[in-house]
């Protein structure tokens, strides 16, 4: 059992849940993520570590009130428990000092990626942010952001403050500065693909985070896998973060919509029983 | 003594029928009365060729014998003092070519069901636990901690034997159940799960401090285990890697590997979804592709969650199916179709990236390759389509790379397995053993513990200094 010591709301259905787990909070890196089971008919699903706290003895989470198990989560107060949190899972990002990083991050994303932005800040590089939403009232962490980059620039899908769409990156940061690497993580694959081809052209390295689904998190079960360069890779062993220029999304954004209308069933079904 | 009759006394089962709707036990195991006349069969031959057979060296006479006397008691004693999981063994091993290939009476017709005796035994003392005396010897303690990674089989019986040796034993297990294979592959119909759960309970009683969601080589390396004071490290960790065939399509909605498709219906209960939350694929028409006990149970929990046809597609034919007898007979019975020397090539979709065909072709049988089974090859021309909405790839396992590429000083062959001494488990690293699938690559439950037994040997001389090891 892990217990809940604090709980955030940082937007309508965002929250950001910090657990006590002391060896997971010794050895978690940016980019990895946790496996959650909330409790016995749960089911096993990942979410990225957004901050730890060695001393205190303690991970941070955040994740959007989407499907059944993270609206169950999300109804969790402070005090209590989840069943199982297993991690760290997956290949921390890498961390060096390569310069100019670009890190865009959209939505639920932002926090685990302000983690990987301090950690690159101290690595000596000089990190830009992107904070994206889909729509003003959505848009978490920009202060957080504004503390350990050097620029942010805000982006709305509708345009609602800051830039719409992603599409300004070309002519405001890439046509301006030499960025030596881009990371860009979000649920959305398309938020993904589009940085991705943005950034191509200019043969800049860009890291992207999948989000899969995923099993087991240990490489044990294949559900996570991911065509890159053309040959088949497990999400949660080989990733989550991968070259951006080489990723199948057509593949990536089927394999993420296999079990929808379960989905869909078993949202409703907990939101009546809620209710 | 009874009458010599030369054929086995047949075990209770659902029908086919039934028990194709249902995911409870297929075989309810003998009666009182069945399980006599069975153990009556024996002869107390003079060669025991049958302890030889066993690969724990398990005294089946003597367990026989006490259970014909109708002395349970002594026929759970002498089960027990070989093999600590007889429920589990009962029900999976392959006797067919262990104990039961060798029994003397195999000569002439069938060889005493060895195995279903082992099943009776075990399972009266689940109900009669109050009449055994309680006399596990547990050794003074050591004083020396030894951590064990992974709970399957092999895990299980180090465990279980170096508590008993008086150490101080701290099992981590990756998942957030104990068990390994027998919890998240091998399904309820065949292997009950609370079974596995009484013995796992059974080792927790030895005092045994099981730590569950712990990935080895992320949460802790190996080397920080012995930072943290460990004495030595048994590695039990399986054959957890799925083998995919690299064929266009493969990663087609729909298709799965045997491991994930299997984990989602036993571990995660997905054939009581939406009870459970994980959701599995429920396909009308099904094909598993490989022959061995894991294609088996693919496909009959396929058909269990509700599948019109299942197909088992083997690219070698029935005489060389590497699945236990008794399951490949209850898969033929419940109405898997099996297409012998056929393999996949490629799968097709529709638009929304759905399986929805699977290509084959058909192979020959041609001269014996390194394993002594029949090459299979393809014949040209024979291409052919199944309509399937839901493949499973059960061609096999290998080792998780996690716990060998985060830890120095252990070596791995060209497949993956740990290199290790035989006889002891001992490993190329100090300190470290290991056994089970992760050394052989993926194999049987006795074979796991077995080597379990062994590695417990070695283990504690080295840590009590016993002469004569090394
Ligand atoms: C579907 C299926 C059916 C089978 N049927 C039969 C049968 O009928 N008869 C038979 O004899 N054999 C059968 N087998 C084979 C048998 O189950 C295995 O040979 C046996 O379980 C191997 O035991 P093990 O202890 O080596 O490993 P496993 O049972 O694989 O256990 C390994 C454990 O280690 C854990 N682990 C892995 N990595 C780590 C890590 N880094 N840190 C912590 N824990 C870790 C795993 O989660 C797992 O729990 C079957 C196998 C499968 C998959
Ligand atoms: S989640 Fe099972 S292998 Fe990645």
């Amino acid at each position: 059992m892990y217990k809940i010591v604090s709980k955030r709301e940082l937007a309508p259905k965002i929250k950001q849940i910090e657990i006590e787990a002391l060896r997971l909070a010794k050895k978690a890196l940016p980019g990895q993520f946790v496996i959650i089971r909330v409790d016995e008919e749960g089911e096993r699903f990942p979410i990225t570590i957004t901050d730890t706290d060695s001393e205190s003895g303690t991970i941070k989470i955040a994740f959007n009130e989407v499907g059944k198990s993270s609206k169950q989560l999300g109804n969790l107060n402070q005090g209590d428990s989840i069943l199982d949190v297993v991690g760290p899972l997956g290949r921390p990002s890498e961390v060096s000092n390569f310069g100019t990083v670009l890190c865009i991050g959209g939505g639920v994303m932002v926090p685990g990626l302000h983690y990987l932005a301090r950690a690159l800040r101290d690595a000596g590089c000089d990190v830009i942010g992107v904070v994206g939403a889909r729509t003003k009232e959505l848009l978490i962490y920009t202060k957080e952001m504004k503390e350990v980059c050097s620029e942010v620039f805000i982006s709305t899908d509708d345009g609602s403050e800051g830039f719409k769409g992603l599409e300004f990156i070309k002519d405001e940061i890439l046509e301006k500065k030499k960025i030596d690497r881009v990371v860009a993580w979000s649920v959305a694959e398309v938020t993904l693909k589009t940085v991705s081809d943005i950034t191509k052209p200019y043969e800049i390295p860009t890291m992207v985070l999948l989000s899969t689904i995923m099993v087991d998190g240990t490489g044990m079960c294949g559900c996570c896998r991911a065509d890159v360069g053309g040959s088949t890779k497990f999400a949660c062993v080989d990733g989550p973060e991968f070259d951006g220029h080489q990723v199948d999304w057509q593949l990536l954004t089927s394999r993420k919509r296999m079990y929808l209308p379960e989905e869909r069933l078993a949202a409703l079904t907990y939101e009546g029983f809620s209710k | 003594m009874a009458k010599l009759n030369l054929n086995r006394v047949s075990m209770p089962k659902q029908t086919p029928e039934e028990r194709g709707k249902n995911f409870n036990e297929v075989a309810f195991g003998y009666t009182h009365e069945q399980a006599l006349e069975e153990a009556g069969r024996c002869i107390q031959c003079k060669k025991r060729n049958c302890i030889v057979g066993c690969p724990v060296g398990v005294d089946i006479p003597e367990f026989i014998l006490a259970l014909r006397e109708d002395n349970m008691v002594e026929a759970v004693k002498s089960l027990k003092a070989k093999n600590a999981l007889p429920g589990i063994c009962g029900r999976v091993c392959p006797q067919e070519t262990q104990c039961e290939d060798v029994c003397t009476l195999g000569k002439k017709k069938a060889p005493i069901a060895i195995g279903r005796l082992e099943r009776y035994v075990a399972d009266w003392e689940i109900v009669h636990k109050d009449e055994i005396p309680k006399d596990i010897e547990k050794a003074e303690p050591t004083g020396k901690k030894v951590a064990v990674v992974g709970s399957g089989p092999a895990g299980l019986t180090v465990a279980a034997d170096m508590a008993k040796l008086g150490h101080e034993v701290t099992m981590f297990e990756a998942l957030h159940v104990a068990g390994g294979v027998l919890m998240y592959g091998i399904p309820e119909f065949r292997l009950p799960k609370k079974i596995v759960q009484g013995e796992v309970d059974y080792v927790k009683s030895l005092g045994v401090d099981l730590k569950l969601d712990s990935v080895i080589g992320k949460i802790a390396l190996v080397d920080e285990l012995f930072e943290e004071g460990y004495e030595a490290v048994f590695l039990g960790t399986g054959a957890g890697l799925p083998i995919f065939m690299k064929l266009p399509g493969e990663n087609l909605n729909g298709i799965y590997s045997a491991n994930e498709f299997l984990t989602r219906i036993n571990l995660m209960k997905a054939y009581q979804f939406p009870k459970y939350d994980t959701p599995i694929m429920i396909g009308k028409r099904v094909a598993v592709i490989g022959g061995g006990n894991v294609a088996m149970d693919s496909a009959r929990c396929a058909l269990r969650l509700g599948a019109e046809e299942v197909y088992i597609a083997y690219r070698r034919s029935q005489t060389e199916l590497p699945a236990r007898a008794e399951e490949v007979e209850n898969a033929m019975e419940e109405g898997i179709v099996f297409k012998f020397l056929t393999a996949p090539v490629r799968y097709h979709s529709d638009k929304r990236g759905w399986v929805r065909a699977m290509e084959c072709i058909q192979m020959e049988l041609g001269e014996p390759d390194d394993s002594g089974r029949r090459r299979p090859i393809p014949i040209e021309g024979s291409e052919f389509t199944l309509d399937v909405d839901v493949v499973v790839i059960a061609i096999g396992n290998r080792p998780n790379p996690l716990v060998p590429s985060t830890t120095e000083g252990l070596d791995t062959t060209k497949w993956g397995t740990l290199v290790a001494d035989e006889e002891t488990g001992k490993t190329t690293k100090d300190m470290v053993w290991a056994g089970g699938d992760i050394v052989t690559g993926a194999a049987t439950v006795i074979s796991a513990m077995g080597a379990g037994k062994n590695a417990v040997t070695a283990m504690h001389k080295k840590l009590m200094n016993i002469e004569g090891e090394e």
